[in-house]
């Protein structure tokens, strides 16, 4: 066991993993948090806490994160390589770790341009493969960058990265996903899957590589809650790749039944994603819909989850 | 070449509202040739800012002199009659001119009129691009000649983001393309992509305040 986590051991048991997502508050409300993770309790066998996801300032991951652990709910700590350079992120991981958080996930931040801080000065001092190898060298080999200085205690960190199958340059995308997993990465999250069929041959290609032996992969599905947001993934969201089918389903129902579709639809994703060989689990991004996490878990039939 | 753009009127006016003979200094090297900051460009601006006196009812003399280059002592000796009669100074040069004038005449305010902006080259007449971020750790032999810390919004060293859109631009715009996308086509091209799939290191940004160097071959000049 490299961090003891229950993600870990879920997936080291062989069980089909779920994770879930959880936007922290514009603020310090700890009750918003509080009201959240309880939709969330039970229903997933760890939690990612997003790191000022779109470049929004929100509370900050590892404090949101410690608060969920308090809680008895397990969270993966998102870390983006946008707002800290080497020296706050290992600072912040051993924080982190000495908070009780086992898992992390380490990802590149989308840019400032897009959230509220427009003229922020962008940090990326490593990118999220550097940071992936320097979570793993604190954690195996006990030491800091540069010079290699010892640190006291352990640092047992569950490695996540994050994947995205059909953005360009696609050809590239496996290749990138192997060097996230020979940086370091036990767990990969990807981005939002909606074309399984495409899906199934990218995950060809990562077994023919062998990537999938190597570490544990989560399918990333976004539930869709009406026609418009469809398409405003299709149209602005990297590597979202919706097929006309699907399209189809969501603008084929009254716009109040399309949020149930949207759960059908992401329910029989699940389903046909858990035949897929070297799939682990998957990672639910129901973005400000955690209420409806136990729905889907429940009709997906995720639950209960195990007990390890 | 260093590409620079002029400043507001207003705020190069607010400046130097309170002087009366003011010496505006162009440079004759890059931002002559980025047309911020040569004869002409330094010719107009003192006609503008000779309006601006004049709107507030104040009559300012004003000279003008293009130097050959301002981060060369030797150019800024040129100057050096002219700026007794002058009570501040004006530079079209990049930011380093501005700043040697100020180290060279130390008892003359000396203000800005560009903002430098990047090194770039010329896409066309008035047209430029930056292309590089002199990080002083030159990666472009394994990335196909596409500078990654210049070209990727956010410098990553070993390949995309997830924010690549489906028409191979940056998650930033449309019109910028993803400089990872086009590092993967070029080598590809070349056949060389072998060159991406090592893991690059921890990057040495070499940040530690001004820097200075002395070219290879001409060290023994400046031993003590």
């Amino acid at each position: 066991m490299k961090a003891d986590s229950n993600l870990e051991k879920v997936l080291n048991e062989g069980h089909f993993a779920v994770t879930v997502e959880l936007g922290p508050p514009r603020g310090t409300d700890i009750s918003v948090i509080e009201k959240k993770a309880g939709f969330l309790r039970g229903m997933a066998d760890a939690v990612n806490i997003t790191d000022c996801q779109t470049a929004v300032v929100r509370m900050s991951s590892i404090a949101t994160a410690a608060i969920l652990a308090r809680m008895g709910i397990e969270p993966v700590m998102q870390m983006t390589c946008r707002d800290r350079n080497r020296i706050a992120m290992q600072s912040d991981i051993m924080g982190a770790s000495a908070l009780g958080i086992k898992n992390m996930l380490s990802i590149s931040g989308d840019h400032q341009s897009f959230g509220s801080q427009k003229n922020a000065k962008k940090v990326f001092d490593l990118d999220s493969i550097q940071l992936i190898g320097m979570v793993k060298r604190l954690r195996d080999e006990k030491k800091m960058l540069g010079d290699g200085d010892l640190i006291q205690g352990d640092v047992p960190m569950f490695i996540g990265a994050a994947a995205n199958p059909f953005a360009p340059p696609e050809e590239f995308r496996a290749l990138h996903l192997k060097k996230k997993i020979d940086a370091g990465a036990d767990f990969i999250q990807t981005q939002g899957i909606f074309n399984i069929e495409k899906f199934r041959e990218w995950m060809e290609t990562v077994r023919d590589m062998g990537l999938d032996k190597r570490c544990s992969i989560l399918a990333g599905l976004i539930p869709l809650k009406s026609a418009g947001m469809a398409k405003y993934l299709t149209d602005n969201v990297p590597g979202i790749n919706i097929p006309d089918s699907v399209i189809k389903r969501i603008n084929g129902v009254p716009k109040e039944r399309a949020a149930e579709e949207g759960i059908a639809i992401i329910c029989e994703s699940i389903e046909q994603l858990r035949d897929i060989k070297g799939i682990a689990g998957v990672h639910i991004m129901a973005i400000e819909w955690e209420h409806k996490i136990a729905e889907i878990a429940e009709r997906a039939k995720l639950l209960p989850r195990p007990l390890v | 070449m260093i590409k620079a753009k002029r400043k507001p009127l207003d705020e190069i006016f607010n400046m130097v509202k309170d002087y009366s003979r003011i010496l505006c200094v162009g440079c004759g090297a890059c931002t002559s040739v980025c047309l911020a900051g040569g004869q002409r460009e330094t010719e107009i601006l003192t006609q503008e800012l000779s309006e601006c006196f004049s709107q507030k009812g104040q009559r300012v003399e004003f000279s003008v002199f293009v130097t050959e280059r301002q981060c060369n002592a030797e150019y800024l000796a040129d100057i050096e009659d002219m700026v007794k009669e002058h009570d501040c100074i004006i530079s079209t040069a990049c930011g380093v001119g501005v700043q040697y004038l100020a180290e060279k005449y130390e008892s003359k305010p000396v203000f800005p009129a560009l903002n430098t902006m990047f090194i770039g080259l010329d896409r066309d007449i008035a047209f430029f691009e930056e292309r590089c971020r002199t990080c002083g750790n030159c990666k472009l032999g394994y990335t196909g000649g596409i500078c990654p810390v210049t070209c990727c919004a956010k410098s990553l060293l070993n390949g995309p983001c997830s924010g690549t859109n489906a028409d191979g631009s940056c998650e930033v715009s449309r019109d910028v393309p993803c400089a990872w996308n086009k590092i993967y086509e070029r080598l590809k091209a070349q056949n060389r992509l072998e060159n991406i799939l090592p893991i690059q290191p921890p990057m040495d940004w070499i940040d530690k305040g001004p820097a200075s160097f002395i070219q290879s071959g001409y060290e023994k000049r400046y031993r003590k």
